[in-house]
C-alpha cells in the first residue's frame, strides 16, 4: 500500500518537474489518482495514510520501550499506553498501542501474534480426517463451524454429498454452538461495560446450551463432532426432549437481558453512538457477520449464499442501522432468537437415515464388523492412519460463524494430507475496524468497543 | 491561652465535659476509640462478606462458604493471606508517597465515622446515656463542627487516592488518580450543597442535634427537605465512595484497577479496608442526617432506649450497604463525560435550586409572607432556571458539533 503513502502527491510533483523526459513517458497515473480510484466512496475514514489516520504507525517493539509516564507535568504530548496483552477486557491476549491524549484515543493499533500456534501449518501435517481436531480449536468459542467449514471444503475437493439427517444434525447443533457463542459476547460485553453480574448471567446460559453440546458430542468445547463425511456420531436417545427444553428455557431468560441492559439508561448511553462504522467501510475493510449487519448492510451467507439446509428453514436476518456498540449488541441478541428458531424447525424437519456417508474410502467401518472382517479391520486402520486421499484441486468454502464469514481455502495434491489449508479468519478481519472505530473516543469506549468486535484471539492468531 | 480553648471547639458539645476534663473522662473517652474502632473493624469484615454473599445470592452463586460459619471468616483469611504477600513498590514510584497514600484513605475513613451518633434514646430522652455517673453522647467526639468535619474528612480521602496513582510512576494508575481528582472534586460539591438543605433544616453543625432535632418518624430530613438532597446525597455519595456506578476511579475492565494497581500486600489492603470502611461511614452519616440517626420506635424495655437506638441504626447502615451493593449488581458503569454531565450539569444546579427554594420558604415562615405563594415562586423559578440551564448546554453542544467552539 506504499502508493496511498500521504507524500506521494509531492512525489509525482517532484518527478514531473526533473525534467522533459517525463512528457515523453506514457502518461501512468499518479499514486495520487491511483489511490483516489481505489477508495470506495463513503469509506474515505478508512483509507486515510496522512497523520489523521485512525491507526499511529509505530514499531510495537518501539511501543514497548515508552513505558516511564513523562515527568514534566505541564507536557502535552501524547503517551503511548500499552492496553494488552495481560489485560482483563483484551479477549485473551490483544495488545493496543493507544495514543492517548488524556483520556482521549487519538491512533491505536491492535498489535497480533501473541497466541500463535501455527495450527494452519499443522493443518498440513494432520489428515483429513484429524483436521478437524486441529481446526476447531481456532475460534474456541464456536468451535462447530471450524470443524463445519473444514469438512465442507474437504468434502467439496471429495465431491461427496453428506445424508440429510447429517446435514440437518449439522445446521441444528451449528445454531445451538451460535446461541453459545453470542451468550458469551452478552456475558463479556456486560463485564467490559461495568455489568458485572451480566458476566455471570450471561455464562451460566452458555453452559446450560454447552450441556446440551456435551450430552451430544461428548465434548463441551473442541467438540470433533462434525467430520469430513458426516458428523461423528449419531443424536443420542432423548435429544428431541433436551433440546426442546433448552429452546423453552432460554427466552424467558434471554428477554431479563432486555430488562436488565436494553432498557437500562447507562448501557444505552455507554454503547449508543459509540465504536460507529458504516457500511462501505465495513465492505472496504473486508469486515463481515454482526458488524456488517449492524451497519446496515444485510449480508448472511446462510441467507445469500446457503449451505447446508438453511434454504429450508425459515429465519430474519438481523440488522442494525446506525453501525454503533449498541446495534451490535442488539444484532447478536435478536440472533440468538433466530437461532432458536432454527433449531426449532430443525427439531421438527429431521429426517431419519444416516448420519454420515456410506461411502466405504472416507467413513470408516463400523465397530462391529472390524471384530468379524479382517478387510474391515485393514480398511479401519489404514484410513485411521494414512488417511483418505482427496483428488487434487483447490477450492474456497465459507460459512456464516457467530463472528462472520468464516472460509477454509484448502489445496490438495492428490494426497492424504492437505497441501495448504488456510482458514479466513473474521476474528482476524473484524479486528481491522477496531483503530477506525477507536479514534477520538474515550478509552472506556474503547473497552467497549473491543467487546462490541467479539475478537476471538485463537482464531486471528491461529 | 489554657488547654480548654483548644479542646473545646472540637468536644464542647457532649455534656461529658460540662464539669472540665479529669482522668475519669479521658478514660471515657479512651474507650470509646478503642470500642468504635474494634466494632468499625469488625463491621468493614462483615461488609465485605456481606457484598461478597449478596452479590454471589444475585448472581446465582453460592459466595465464600469456607472459612468459617457460613464463610464469615473470609475477609479475615484475605487479610492474614495479603500481609504475608511480598511487597512490592515500582522502581519508577516516589516511595514515600507511596506508602503514605493507603493511609491517607484509611484514616479519614475512621475519623470520620467518630462523628456519627450510634446510639441513644431520642424517642423519649434527649439522646445521652449515662455510665457510672457521667452523661454522654453515644459517639465518640460531638464537635460542634460535625457536618463539616465530615466533608473535610472526605475531601481528605480523594489525597489518598490521587497520591496513590501519582506516587506509582506507572500509567493506569495515572489515569485513576486523575478520575479521582476530578470525580471527587465535582462530586463533592454537590454533596456539600445537598447536605445544607439539611442544615437549614436543623439550624446546627453538631451530628447530635441534627439527630435530635429528627426525633420522632415525621420529623426526618428524608421528609423535611423533600427528598431531593437526599437523593442528591445518595448518588453523590456513591460517586464519593467510588462505589459502582460510579467506579472509574478503579474501573478494572478499563485501567486495570486504576490507583491501586501497583499496590500488592498490606498496602493494598488498606486500601481495601478503607473503601469499606468508607461505605459503613457514609451510610453511618447518610443516616445521620436523613434517616434519623438511630431514631426509632421503643416498644419495650424503654429503661435500655439506648439499646434500641443501636438496633435502629444498624438497621438502617445495613439497609443502605445493600443498597450500595445492589447497585454494583445491576448498574453498569458510566463513562468518564457521562460522570461529569451528571454531576456539573445535573446534580449540582438541582441541588443548589433546591436549597435556594427551602432557604426562601423558610424565610417565609419567619417573615410571615404567604408561603403559598412564595414556594410557587421558588418552585417556579426552580424548573424555569433547569429549562434555562438545559437550553444553555443544548446551545454549547451544538456550537461544538458544528466545529465553532464555545465562547
Amino acid at each position: 500500500m506504499t502508493l496511498l503513502d500521504d507524500n506521494s502527491t509531492t512525489g509525482t510533483a517532484a518527478k514531473s518537474g526533473a525534467g522533459e523526459t517525463a512528457k515523453s513517458e506514457p502518461s501512468r497515473p499518479s499514486a495520487a489518482e491511483l489511490g483516489a480510484a481505489l477508495i470506495a466512496p463513503g469509506a474515505e475514514r478508512v483509507h486515510r495514510r496522512d497523520e489523521t489516520s485512525a491507526v499511529i504507525r509505530i514499531d510495537e517493539a518501539d511501543a514497548e520501550m515508552v513505558e516511564a509516564v513523562d515527568p514534566d507535568p505541564m507536557s502535552d504530548e501524547p503517551m503511548i499506553i500499552n492496553m494488552g496483552p495481560v489485560h482483563p477486557s483484551t479477549h485473551g491476549v490483544l495488545r493496543l498501542v493507544l495514543e492517548m491524549q488524556g483520556e482521549q484515543v487519538l491512533r491505536s493499533k491492535p498489535v497480533i501474534g501473541y497466541l500463535h500456534t501455527g495450527m494452519e501449518k499443522t493443518g498440513e501435517t494432520l489428515s483429513y480426517l484429524q483436521g478437524t481436531t486441529n481446526v476447531t480449536r481456532m475460534d474456541y468459542a464456536s468451535p462447530l463451524f471450524n470443524e463445519l467449514v473444514f469438512s465442507l471444503a474437504t468434502e467439496t475437493l471429495l465431491d461427496i454429498e453428506v445424508p440429510p439427517r447429517a446435514q440437518w444434525i449439522r445446521t441444528m447443533m451449528c445454531e445451538l454452538n451460535r446461541i453459545s457463542s453470542h451468550l458469551l459476547f452478552q456475558a463479556t460485553n456486560g463485564m467490559d461495560v461495568g455489568a458485572v453480574s451480566m458476566m455471570l448471567y450471561g455464562n451460566r446460559l452458555r453452559e446450560e446450551t454447552l450441556r446440551l453440546l456435551e450430552k451430544v458430542t461428548g465434548l463441551r468445547m473442541n467438540n470433533n463432532y462434525i467430520r469430513p463425511g458426516g458428523v461423528a456420531v449419531d443424536l443420542p436417545d432423548g435429544w428431541r426432549e433436551d433440546v426442546m427444553a433448552l429452546m423453552d428455557h432460554l427466552p424467558p431468560l434471554i428477554d431479563e437481558f432486555d430488562t436488565l441492559l436494553t432498557g437500562q439508561p447507562i448501557f444505552r448511553e455507554r454503547l449508543q453512538g459509540v465504536g460507529t462504522i458504516n457500511a462501505e467501510e465495513c465492505l472496504a475493510l473486508g469486515v463481515t457477520g454482526p458488524i456488517l449487519r449492524g451497519s446496515g448492510y444485510a449480508w448472511d451467507l446462510r441467507r445469500d449464499m446457503p449451505y447446508l439446509k438453511y434454504d429450508e428453514v425459515d429465519f430474519d436476518v438481523i440488522i442494525g442501522t446506525y453501525g454503533d456498540c449498541f446495534d451490535r449488541y442488539a444484532v447478536r441478541l435478536n440472533e440468538m432468537r433466530e437461532s432458536m428458531k432454527i433449531v426449532r424447525q430443525c427439531v421438527e424437519m429431521m429426517p431419519p437415515g444416516d448420519y454420515r456417508i456410506q461411502d466405504k474410502k472416507v467413513t470408516p467401518p463400523p465397530r462391529a464388523r472390524i471384530d468379524e472382517s479382517m478387510e474391515a479391520l485393514i480398511h479401519h486402520f489404514k484410513i485411521f492412519t494414512e488417511g483418505f486421499k482427496v483428488p487434487e484441486g483447490e477450492v474456497y468454502v465459507a460459512v456464516e460463524s457467530p463472528r462472520g464469514e468464516l472460509g477454509c481455502y484448502m489445496v490438495s495434491d492428490g494426497g492424504a494430507h492437505p497441501y495448504r489449508m488456510h482458514i479466513r479468519a473474521p476474528s482476524f478481519v473484524n479486528l481491522q475496524t477496531m483503530p477506525h472505530m477507536m479514534q477520538d473516543s474515550l478509552v472506556a469506549d474503547a473497552v467497549a468497543i473491543i467487546s462490541s468486535v467479539d475478537p476471538v484471539l485463537g482464531e486471528v492468531d491461529r | 491561652m489554657n488547654l480548654a480553648s483548644l479542646y473545646r471547639p472540637l468536644v464542647a458539645v457532649d455534656p461529658l465535659f460540662t464539669a472540665g476534663v479529669g482522668l475519669e473522662e479521658v478514660l471515657i473517652v479512651a474507650l470509646k476509640v478503642v470500642v468504635a474502632f474494634t466494632l468499625l473493624l469488625v463491621s468493614v469484615m462483615l461488609m465485605i462478606w456481606f457484598e461478597r454473599k449478596l452479590h454471589a445470592d444475585m448472581t446465582n452463586r453460592v459466595g465464600p462458604n469456607i472459612a468459617g460459619p457460613f464463610g464469615l471468616l473470609q475477609t479475615l483469611a484475605d487479610g492474614i493471606k495479603l500481609f504475608f504477600k511480598e511487597d512490592l513498590r515500582p522502581a519508577a514510584g516516589d516511595k514515600r508517597v507511596f506508602g503514605l497514600a493507603p493511609y491517607l484513605t484509611l484514616i479519614p475513613a475512621f475519623l470520620m465515622f467518630t462523628v456519627v451518633p450510634v446510639g441513644g434514646d431520642f424517642h423519649n430522652g434527649d439522646g445521652t446515656v449515662t455510665w457510672f455517673g457521667n452523661t454522654t453522647h453515644l459517639q465518640v467526639a460531638d464537635p460542634p463542627i460535625g457536618i463539616l468535619f465530615v466533608l473535610a474528612m472526605s475531601s481528605m480521602a480523594v489525597y489518598g487516592i490521587m497520591l496513590a496513582g501519582w506516587s506509582s510512576g506507572s500509567k493506569y494508575p495515572l489515569f485513576g488518580s486523575v478520575r479521582a481528582s476530578a470525580q471527587m472534586v465535582s462530586y463533592e460539591a454537590a454533596l456539600g450543597l445537598s447536605l445544607v438543605a439539611v442544615l437549614i433544616k436543623s439550624g446546627t453543625l453538631s451530628t447530635h442535634e441534627i439527630v435530635a432535632s429528627q426525633a420522632d418518624g415525621w420529623n426526618w430530613n428524608l421528609w423535611v427537605t423533600g427528598f431531593i438532597p437526599f437523593i442528591v446525597f445518595m448518588i453523590a455519595s456513591t460517586a464519593e465512595l467510588n462505589r459502582p456506578p460510579f467506579d472509574l476511579v478503579e474501573a478494572e475492565q478499563e485501567i486495570v484497577g486504576g490507583f491501586h494497581t501497583e499496590y500488592s500486600s498490606i498496602r493494598f489492603s488498606l486500601f481495601f479496608l478503607g473503601e469499606y470502611m468508607n461505605v459503613v461511614t457514609m451510610s453511618g452519616v447518610m443516616v445521620t442526617l436523613f434517616f434519623g440517626g438511630p431514631d426509632g420506635p421503643i416498644p419495650f424495655l424503654t429503661s435500655l432506649g439506648w439499646l434500641w437506638g443501636i438496633f435502629w441504626f444498624v438497621l438502617k447502615v445495613v439497609a443502605f450497604c445493600f443498597t450500595f451493593i445492589w447497585f454494583r449488581a445491576t448498574l453498569p458503569r458510566f463513562r468518564y463525560d457521562q460522570l461529569m454531565d451528571l454531576g456539573w450539569k445535573l446534580l449540582i444546579p438541582l441541588s443548589l435550586g433546591w436549597l435556594i427554594a427551602l432557604a426562601s420558604l423558610d424565610l417565609a415562615r419567619s417573615e410571615g409572607w404567604n408561603r403559598g405563594l412564595v414556594g410557587v415562586i421558588a418552585f417556579g423559578g426552580l424548573v424555569l432556571m433547569g429549562l434555562l440551564l438545559n437550553a444553555a448546554v443544548n446551545a454549547g453542544q451544538r456550537k461544538r458539533l458544528a466545529g465553532e467552539g464555545v465562547d
